[in-house]
């Protein structure tokens, strides 16, 4: 079992979970993911790693409160347990000197996005890094963001912070910092990533997505997380999660993402409906 | 006694008692329901009970099959069980999935006259027998080498190199990638055929005989097979062959098109059939087409019936004898009501609107010329080509081994086909103190040869940490 060290809401419906599971911090990197279960009936469901404490033997993931599993996951509490945290999954994120880069995170990846930025400023880089959010309420680990880039922008599609919009001001933030940008990197959900994605595609930066397709095992058994990029399937369990943007099959992705979408509904319905009934009856 | 006439044989072999067909459609208790004491005692009667056994050697563990039978014979269950797990860790499981027919059974002597002895039920039978005599007995413990042997993988592989190597006094741990131990015995082969509490029940054994388990723990990530080497004297590596193939055609990744990977360890493991008091969904899907021919692909067939499929078709190339499914499976799944497309090849899958598979191209096929393996050549009917409309597919067209740990560990070479290569007589590796068998060494196979490559493996590494020699 695992334990959680903490578990708070760090803004609406985004949770912040920490979980002492010293096998995965031995030699974790960033751009990795840990594959978990909230309890024994449970889902396996992937979260991106947003942090860890190799000395505690602690890892932080941030998740956004969308289904069984994640609101399962929402109502733990320091001291409860989980049956499964296995990794450091996927392949790491490339690390390198490029010059400048920009780290452009939306939802939990505004969490996963902080170890890739600290380490390509390790690294030498010029970062810039990039929050977006729907309104400004929903910002976090600003101040920590803040240590390990040169420069930070906001997008709120209410305009409350920043630039107003969405992902497409990019457009903007890119040509504001002055200078060539020679990679961008994006973590987040699908639809932020991919319109990332076109933003960069007429200049041709080369563009990092993480992917995040359905997943079940996270070691290449199962194949449910194939994806098409440029003419090949890939894993993106064990081939990414970061791949190309420029070469994903969006269309493709966004539709098996899809797959389930009935059929996640009926018990989170469900729970509500139980507890709707007992709120009445009771 | 001499002058008193022999009894005639009985050519018959006593049929095990099943479910029936109408009835396990709609369930995923066990198929078959076993021996009753009166037919095993029946079936064991018609061994002839051979100086010379044929059976055996047939056998790729070497039970004594007239030792353990003649303990039925005679009323004798526990002894019976004795001899049979001598040389078999795992009879419950084995009695039930070993290809049998092609194996000891195959080889029986009464194979010529009638029917081979039933030594698969038999088998089971004595191993159900024991279960229900409560808790097996923990067997005193040689004393500690001080030893300490690694195992990656809790399939059959790594069990067997479990149970023998704790037995001679080593320290052992087994690393398991998933939530729960018995790798295909749990993911992949369905609760229908194999019930998944045999699996914990074996596993359980283990542990109190003091093997260490560490599940949730994927090597080559968590931790690498060079970094298990400075903590362990001997590394063994059973983790299977759990990469799916897939044919490469149009419209693969459609929705609704699986691996039998997927559909299985979604079914199995994480126990879809039971959503939603379990959190993994399934799909409801009323026309499903299984791609491929062997157990996999019954097993996948068959799971989708007891889903509520209304329709389930295997797609196969090649026909009826070619099938590599044990031929048990292949009946159990057309008394089910599995519709069986023989000499059929898929060309590809066309989605609707939203992504999903709604129809599958096909081309019919005819027998050729024998190729490499022996079977006739399933070669294209030109123009043949149909559509089949079908709402969901499952290509179980075989895996191969998963890279991750080769990938992972220099030094450690690997064939063609990913498969890592070790020597068949002893199991070791390219890569000193790491020793490998199972599906990842001769790629998909069956429960018993990794169990065997386990034992191989095991007396290598027992000889090595004993006097260093490999
Ligand atoms: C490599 C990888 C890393 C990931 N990292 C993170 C992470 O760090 N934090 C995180 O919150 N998620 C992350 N995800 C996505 C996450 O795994 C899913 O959100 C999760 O499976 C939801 O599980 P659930 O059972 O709670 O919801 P489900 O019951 O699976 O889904 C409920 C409903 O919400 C929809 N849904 C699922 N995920 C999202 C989403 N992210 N945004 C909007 N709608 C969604 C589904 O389509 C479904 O209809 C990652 C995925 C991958 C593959
Ligand atoms: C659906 C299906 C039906 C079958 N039916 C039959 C049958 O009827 N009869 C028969 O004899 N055979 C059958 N087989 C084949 C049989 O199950 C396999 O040959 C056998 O299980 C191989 O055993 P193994 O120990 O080598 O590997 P597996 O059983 O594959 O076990 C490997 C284990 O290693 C783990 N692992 C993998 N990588 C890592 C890693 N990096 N770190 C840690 N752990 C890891 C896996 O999670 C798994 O638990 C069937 C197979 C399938 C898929
Ligand atoms: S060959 Fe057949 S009859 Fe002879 S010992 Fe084996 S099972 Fe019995
Ligand atoms: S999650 Fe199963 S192969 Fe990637």
């Amino acid at each position: 079992m695992f334990e959680i060290v903490e578990s708070q809401m760090i803004v609406p419906n985004l949770h912040q979970l920490t979980v002492r599971a010293p096998d995965v911090v031995q030699d974790v990197k960033s751009g990795q993911f840990v594959i978990l279960r909230a309890e024994d009936e449970g889902e396996r469901i992937p979260l991106s790693i947003a942090d860890w404490d190799a000395k505690a033997g602690t890892v932080t993931v941030f998740f956004l409160n969308v289904g069984a599993t994640t609101s399962k996951l929402a109502a733990l509490r320091a001291g409860d347990s989980i049956p499964t945290v296995v990794g450091p999954l996927g392949v790491p994120t490339e690390i390198d000197n490029y010059g400048t880069v920009l780290c452009l995170g939306g939802c939990y990846g505004i969490g996963s996005i902080y170890p890739i930025a600290r380490d390509l400023k390790k690294a030498g880089n010029r970062v810039i890094t990039v929050i977006e959010a729907r309104s400004s309420y929903l910002f976090y680990w600003e101040e920590k963001l803040k240590t390990v880039s040169d420069e930070m922008f906001f997008i709120t599609r209410d305009g409350t912070r920043g630039y107003k919009g969405h992902v497409p001001r990019l457009q903007e933030i890119m040509q504001a910092v002055g200078g060539e940008i020679d990679r961008v990197i994006i973590n987040g959900c699908t639809f932020l990533v991919k319109l990332g994605s076109e933003v960069t595609r007429p200049s041709g930066t080369k563009t990092i997505v993480s992917l995040a397709p359905i997943m079940i095992d996270g070691t290449g058994m199962c194949g449910v997380c194939r994806v098409t990029i440029g003419d090949s399937t890939r894993f993106a369990c064990v081939h990414g999660p970061d791949f190309d943007g420029h070469q994903v099959n969006w269309e493709e992705l966004l539709k098996r993402r899809k797959m389930y979408f009935n059929e996640e509904v009926v018990p989170l319905h469900t729970s509500r409906c139980e507890a709707h009934s007992a709120e009445i009856s009771g | 006694m001499p002058d008193k006439p022999k009894p005639k044989r009985d050519l018959n072999r006593r049929d095990m008692p099943k479910q029936s067909p109408k009835v396990r459609r709609q369930n995923f208790n066990e198929v078959a329901l076993g021996y009753t004491v009166e037919l095993a005692r029946e079936e064991a009667e018609r061994c002839l009970q051979c100086k010379n056994p044929k059976c055996v050697p047939m056998c790729p563990v070497e039970i004594d099959i007239p030792g353990f039978i003649r303990g039925i014979a005679e009323n004798n269950f526990a002894q019976g069980t004795q001899t049979l797990k001598n040389k078999n860790l795992l009879p419950a499981v084995c009695g039930r999935v070993c290809p049998q027919e092609e194996q000891c059974e195959k080889g029986c002597i009464l194979n010529k006259r009638g029917a081979p002895v039933a030594i698969g039920r038999l088998e089971r039978f004595l191993a159900d027998w024991e279960a229900a005599q409560g808790e097996a007995e923990i067997p005193k413990l040689t004393r500690s080498t001080g030893k300490k042997v690694a195992i990656v993988g809790g399939g059959p592989a790594g069990l067997t190199v479990a149970g023998d190597l704790i037995r001679l006094g080593h320290k052992v741990t087994i690393f398991e990638a998933l939530h729960e131990m018995g790798g295909v015995l749990v993911y992949g082969i369905p609760e229908f055929r194999l019930p998944k509490a045999i699996v914990k029940r074996e596993v359980e054994y283990l542990r109190k005989l003091g093997v260490e388990i560490r599940t949730n723990f994927v090597v080559g990530k968590t931790r690498t097979v060079d970094s298990l080497l400075e903590e362990y004297d001997a590394v063994f590596v059973g983790s299977g062959a759990g990469l799916p193939w897939f044919m490469q055609i149009p419209g693969e990744n459609l929705n609704g098109v699986y691996s039998a990977n997927e559909y299985l360890t979604r079914m199995n493991l994480m126990k879809g059939y039971l959503f939603p008091e379990f959190d993994t969904p399934i799909k409801n899907h009323h026309r499903v087409a299984v791609v491929g021919g062997g157990n996999v692909a019954m097993d996948c067939a068959r799971t989708a019936l007891r889903l509520g499929a209304d329709e389930v078709h295997i797609i196969y190339r090649r026909s009826r004898q070619e099938l590599p499914a044990r031929l048990e499976e292949v009946e159990n799944a057309e008394e089910e009501g599995v519709i069986f497309d023989f000499l059929t090849l898929p060309l590809r899958y066309i989605g609707d609107e939203n992504g999903w598979v709604k129809e599958i191209e096909c081309l019919k096929m005819e027998l050729g010329e024998p190729d490499a393996s022996g079977r006739r050549r399933p070669v294209p009917i030109e123009g043949s080509n149909y559509m089949l409309s079908m709402d969901a597919v499952i290509c179980a067209i075989g895996n191969s081994p998963n890279p991750l740990i080769p990938e992972t560990t220099p030094g450690m070479e690997v064939g063609k086909w990913g498969n890592i290569k070790a020597d068949e007589a002893t199991g070791k590796t390219s890569k000193a103190r790491v020793w490998a068998g199972g599906d990842v060494v001769s790629g998909a196979a069956t429960v018993i040869l990794a169990m065997g490559a386990g034992r191989i493996a095991a007396r290598s590494i027992h000889e090595y940490l004993m006097n260093g020699k490999t």
